[in-house]
């Protein structure tokens, strides 16, 4: 634990340290939308893309790199995806190195030096070429290849870019099926050569895949079933919104999870996902028989154990973990026992027990939150009804607003107590542990309050009431 | 439809080749079972210690073949830093990544020999004895020999 503390302790200077909470101490933790707010006028640009945008902005990149190099098309998609769609590292290698291994790193053939003798075909004076793959003979216009010469049949080039695709999932990455050839093949012949449609889907499906996870400044909406990506000007830590409506951290793609940073957000669901805390439980309520070494949990008080491993059934002490026999007549011999040794090992175990004790704490909360947040959803459906119920109560839509708006920052206030409980797990105890935990305890008890007035009926007589309390919390 | 007759076409074709080629390395040549999609053979090492048996092989095509690879199998048990207890083999000609469809059956056995004569012990799959092919190379050779005259089939020179 000591390292994640360390580690932590180092890199909170940033966003919402402890430090900062000290000066505005109402401000930062207590009102989580304000701070949403302010995040907004801070100014994070990006906008949210379509497939078909996405298509687009490949497109645009490959004609600005054109503008410039004036290649095929084809050639600079190849070129751009080699150096994962950066345009200034490309036009860069492009003039500060030798030309020939520039395009042979790419793996494609240089358009300024085309092997025009090597690779040629074989013809036989019947006019027919062998396809090297299915060994038959066809007329020259059944015959395909890319620049480095190798051709086969058409048939075999449809037959081998779809077991690729489909298969094996490869897009901008499939080489000229020729031995030892590395040549890359490119979009247009594949488009062309691959007879299914779903395929040829496919295919572009992988294309923009790689554009967009190649890309720092693009990602993919993790949401399920949304096609979108974001697309930023600069990475960092901030909240980004997609169409589809799901709000997650650009710089790792997890939901929002302010306060705490992406990188001690990813040990935590390590840990939680970890079995290391069963191994921890193991450690801390079992102790293995001296004889056998299988793992035993104490069950009752007695401390005369009987190792219940059929084939071991060893007589011994729980307290010293030696044989039973001297313990018989006179029992208090065990103490002798407690010296460095056997101290040492209980230290140990104490340890590894309170440490999973605080582990569970902080844990036993933060699912507690991520339990309540997924309740909180249902409450959309009983709010719009108790919408639809007040606004029969002589109040207009605007007015009854409030409620929905609630709801939101009832969820807000959730998702941020949550992580605040990973980011206090992984504070150092000391001062501002301790007004973090109380601004935490404020924030607890206010969305509690929030969420309670939400679930309570709301019947015609407090309404008025009701519609004054829910919008001071939630201010 | 002729993708299902186009492996055994090619098949036929490049057995017939493989077995008028008379590889001295590569020998009985057979059909298992009058499937072509299973062939199996005898290699002979050139190089010691394996230069004194002959190893029995099998070569499993899929019915996808020439898009997906054929697959290798030692049937005689053989001491070598890159072929398992199972008689499984790592050769990366016929991995998935690296195969290409116009790659010839005759290429992946001459790559195959290659790899029985001069073992690549940066890559093995009995890392016990690619360690003692580095270590003790003399110590190697003699366990491999004895290894070879107990498990292998006779020579037909």
């Amino acid at each position: 634990m000591d390292s994640d503390e360390e580690s932590f302790g180092k890199s909170d200077s940033g966003h919402n340290s402890p430090t900062d909470d000290e000066d505005d101490f109402p401000m930062e933790m207590d009102q989580p939308p304000v701070k949403e707010k302010a995040m907004e006028t801070d100014e994070y640009p990006y906008e949210t893309l379509t497939t078909e945008n996405i298509v687009q902005t490949m497109i645009d990149c490959i004609d600005d790199i054109n503008s410039v190099l004036n290649l095929p098309k084809t050639t600079t998609r190849i070129l751009l995806n080699h150096f994962k769609w950066d345009k200034e590292k490309l036009l860069e290698r492009y003039f500060e190195s030798n030309q020939e291994k520039f395009f042979r790193d790419a793996h494609v053939v240089n358009p300024f030096n085309k092997p025009k003798l090597k690779n040629k075909p074989k013809v036989p004076s019947s006019g027919l070429e062998e396809c090297e793959i299915c060994l038959s003979t066809f007329p020259p216009n059944m015959m395909t290849g890319l620049e480095c010469g190798h051709r086969f049949c058409t048939n075999c080039w449809g037959e081998y870019l779809t077991t690729k695709i489909m298969e094996e999932g490869l897009g901008q990455t499939i080489a000229c099926a020729a031995h030892n050839c590395d040549i890359l093949v490119d979009d247009v012949t594949v488009t062309k050569l691959v007879p299914d449609l779903r395929v040829k889907v496919k295919y572009q499906l992988l294309i923009t895949n790689s554009f967009v996870e190649c890309n720092r400044l693009l990602r993919w909406c993790p949401s399920v079933d949304c096609t979108c990506a974001i697309k930023v000007q600069y990475v960092e830590y901030r909240p980004v919104q997609c169409r589809c409506g799901h709000i997650f951290c650009f710089q790792c793609g997890e939901n929002w999870h302010d306060p705490v940073q992406c990188r001690i957000l990813k040990k935590w669901i390590k840990k939680c996902d970890d079995d290391s805390e069963t191994s921890n439980w193991i450690a801390a309520n079992t102790k293995e028989c001296p004889n056998c070494n299988v793992t035993i949990e104490k069950n009752g008080g007695c401390n005369h154990m009987v190792c219940k491993n059929q084939s071991c059934k060893y007589d011994f002490c729980w307290v010293c973990l030696g044989p039973w026999e001297p313990h018989g007549s006179s029992w208090y011999n065990c103490n002798r026992y407690d010296e460095d040794e056997a101290k040492a090992a209980r230290d140990a175990q104490e340890r590894l027990r309170s440490s999973l004790a605080r582990y569970l704490h902080y844990y036993n909360r933060y699912m507690n939150h991520m339990q309540s947040l997924k309740f909180e959803h249902k409450l959309y459906a009983s709010v719009k009804e108790k919408m639809e119920e007040m606004q029969q109560h002589n109040m207009s839509w605007i007015e009854v607003q409030f409620l929905k708006k609630a709801v939101d920052i009832l969820c807000q206030c959730r998702q941020t107590l949550m992580y605040t409980y990973v980011f206090a797990y992984y504070l150092k105890k000391n001062n501002q542990l301790l007004i973090f935990e109380d601004n935490q305890k404020d924030l607890e008890s206010a969305t509690e309050t929030l969420s309670e007035y939400l679930e309570r009926d709301i019947t015609s007589e407090n309404l008025a009431d009701i519609k004054q309390k829910v919008q001071d919390k939630y201010r | 439809m002729n993708k299902m007759t186009n492996p055994h076409r090619r098949l036929q074709k490049e057995l017939a080749d493989l077995k008028s080629a008379g590889l001295k390395s590569f020998r009985d040549i057979s059909v298992h079972d009058d499937n072509i999609l299973f062939w199996t053979g005898l290699i002979l090492p050139e190089n010691p210690p394996y230069n004194k048996g002959a190893f029995r092989i099998e070569i499993n095509f899929p019915a996808e073949y020439p898009f997906k690879p054929p697959r290798i199998t030692f049937r005689t048990k053989i001491y070598h830093p890159n072929i398992d207890e199972k008689g499984q083999v790592c050769l990366p000609i016929i991995s998935t990544e690296n195969w290409k469809p116009a790659t010839k059956t005759d290429q992946v056995i001459q790559a195959l020999i290659a790899l029985v004569n001069d073992p690549e012990p940066e890559h093995p799959l009995r890392a016990d004895i690619a360690e003692e092919f580095l270590k003790d190379k003399k110590k190697f050779n003699k366990n491999a020999e004895e290894f070879t005259k107990k498990n292998s089939e006779k020579r037909v020179d």
